[in-house]
């Protein structure tokens, strides 16, 4: 272990805190899914990844994570600045006039740590899958890890790749979705239920694990665990529980934070649930 | 009028299929990636050489286009490959937004552009596809005239860095243009120098545009003829220059005449040098099922139009 799950959850809270003040600051975002995978990006980047923060776009002989539902960039922002790829200060210019932080992440302006374009849905895998064979044709033995929406396994896209990578036997790719149960229109099972995720996994020939998204302990064990299954001639599928506005009790587990800013005296009583533990920027 | 003769007739979907080849030997990071199409886009014999570098993506092109984005972070130069209808319209917004604002290096090759696929029907008759690749940018788009043309451009879009759409077709037409031709992209080629009248064609319509203007050398009228195989980098200074001496201008494509060719050259002379112009183009249609010849003939891209056009535009001269 790098770190201890006690710093990890630490770092995680200050992460959320981040996510908050910036949706805040410029009213718009997305902070419900941020919140609630804020322990996850936490212990992967943090943790679980071989990564440089001195990035390159190649990342040679390292893991690579691509993030599929890009709306929830103030996650990712926050663990890239906190890990040491940008400076923590420029989370202030999250959504703002020629930030690199756009909206939702892309290559076009150049911000360390991100190789795609994401936002539209459904195309994160594709593009993860298409990583994963470039280091195999290369002999690279680093892993491609990415991050789905489950609102976002409507789109078509990903079952074309669901059904290719086990085909194609794409063992050096761990693809996590982010099990909460919620999207913009309500909860899933209302708007166009997913009915039996993990069959379907499994029917398309995936190696589906289950972790709790919210449980730092759980999740480290859990994309440990992912890591070891890698090279066996199987894709990984890690379908992780989360709660949607994870850590702050009047955020949990409701879509009305999807895509919603706390106000001035909800962003208070929120930081007041989250420790202050690296600094805010 | 120059004198274009030519021994075959060959599909310029085989340029790109020998193309692909080729650059598969010179360049190992050169990897093809087929939406069940691998027979009609010619790519068996890059499949043949270089089975670890060909993914067969099944029939899934927004997968297609994603995992070729994918296969480009580490320095791979993805060629995709099936019709123009699937490779555009079907994943624009795979392609927008993985690949063009991704600003990845994918060269999205598409075969079956146009009427000429002939029998299918307008279902894969895409007439679109050169304006919904021009206008996302960045994009680099190029329709060549032949078989040699074809096979030089697959080589030249190789060298170059960043997102190109590369359009060509399934019939068998004339190769006229030389084997050891050197493609330069966005560098417009002189086919005929004339003083009468400019003709810019792209793809297939170059031939026609030969064609055409033998008949108007026996009508007394001297074409300049040029070949735009780049859309995009269009060559502004070769057309303007033409268009300054002859004063009017014919633009032929094998494609609606909303969003293609014709309406970049329109651009460029309302902004830079005013000229009248003509357009020969499919007239805001969908294609229909039919032999090739026919459908060209139907639709209005024959010599024959194209001279009616000429004889047209050098009545509005000023």
């Amino acid at each position: 272990m790098k770190h201890t799950i006690s710093e990890l959850e630490d770092i995680a809270s200050q992460v959320r805190r981040d996510c908050l003040r910036m949706v805040h600051a410029v009213q718009s975002g997305h902070p419900g899914a941020s919140l609630g995978c804020a322990d996850f990006f936490t212990a992967l980047y943090f943790e679980v990844l071989n990564h440089n923060p001195k990035f390159s776009m190649a990342g040679v002989g390292e893991d690579l994570f691509f993030l599929s539902n890009g709306h929830i960039s103030p996650v990712w922002y926050s663990v890239l600045a906190r890990s040491g790829y940008f400076k923590v200060s420029e989370l202030a210019t999250f959504r703002k006039l020629d930030s690199r932080l756009q909206g939702h992440p892309t290559t076009h302006e150049g911000l360390p740590g991100i190789r795609i374009a994401s936002g539209s849905l459904g195309q994160g895998l594709s593009v993860a899958i298409g990583a994963a064979l470039g280091k195999k044709l290369d002999g690279d033995k680093g892993l491609v890890y990415t991050l789905m929406g489950d609102g976002e396994l409507q789109e078509g896209q990903n079952w074309e790749a669901l059904m290719f990578a086990p085909f194609h036997k794409v063992d050096n790719l761990i693809a996590s979705v982010d099990y909460n149960g919620q999207q913009i229109d309500g909860p899933t099972e209302k708007v166009l239920s997913l009915e039996n995720l993990q069959a379907k996994f499994e029917a398309f020939g995936w190696h589906v694990i289950t972790s709790d998204g919210n449980d730092m302990d759980g999740i480290v064990k859990s994309l440990h665990y992912a890591k070891s299954l890698t090279g066996k001639g199987k894709p990984i599928l890690n379908l992780m529980s989360t709660q949607m506005g994870y850590g702050v009790d009047f955020m949990v587990g409701t879509h009305k934070w999807h895509g919603s800013a706390p106000s001035d005296a909800q962003l208070e009583v929120a930081l007041g649930q989250l420790k202050e533990t690296a600094g805010d920027y | 009028m120059k004198k274009y003769t030519y021994t075959e007739k060959k599909d310029t979907r085989s340029g790109f299929g020998a193309g692909l080849h080729e650059a598969g030997k010179r360049n190992e990071n050169v990897v093809a990636l087929c939406a069940d199409l691998v027979g009609s886009l010619k790519m068996d014999a890059f499949i043949k050489d270089f089975p670890e570098r060909f993914v067969q993506v099944g029939i899934a092109e927004a997968n297609m286009m994603g995992i070729a984005a994918g296969l480009t972070i580490n320095g791979k130069i993805p060629f995709t490959g099936t019709f123009a209808n699937f490779s555009t319209g079907r994943v624009y917004d795979q392609i927008r937004q993985s690949i063009a604002y991704s600003g990845k290096n994918v060269k999205i090759c598409a075969s079956h552009a146009g009427l000429t696929l002939g029998e299918d029907g307008a279902t894969h008759q895409i007439l679109e596809d050169i304006g919904l690749m021009k206008m996302l940018p960045g994009m680099v788009v190029i329709n060549p005239c032949d078989y040699n043309q074809t096979k030089a451009a697959t080589l030249a879009i190789m060298d170059y860095e960043g997102p190109v759409y590369l359009r060509f077709g399934r019939p068998v037409i004339p190769v006229f243009t030389p084997e050891d031709q050197k493609f330069e992209i966005g560098k417009a080629w002189m086919v005929n120098e004339g003083k009468d009248v400019t003709i810019v064609a792209t793809g297939h319509m170059v031939w026609r545009a030969i064609e055409a203007g033998e008949k108007l050398a026996e009508l007394g009228i001297d074409a300049e003829i040029i070949n735009i195989h780049t859309i995009k980098p269009l060559d502004d200074e070769a057309i303007l220059k033409s268009v300054k001496k002859t004063g009017c201008i014919v633009t032929c494509e094998e494609h609606n005449k909303f969003g293609g060719l014709g309406e970049s050259v329109a651009r460029l002379l309302t902004t830079e040098y005013l000229a009248p112009q003509e357009f020969v183009a499919v007239n805001d249609s969908f294609g229909e099922s039919a032999t090739p010849d026919q459908l060209m003939t139907k639709y209005k891209l024959d010599p024959s139009d194209i001279v009616a056009a000429v004889q047209k535009v050098m009545k509005r001269k000023k």
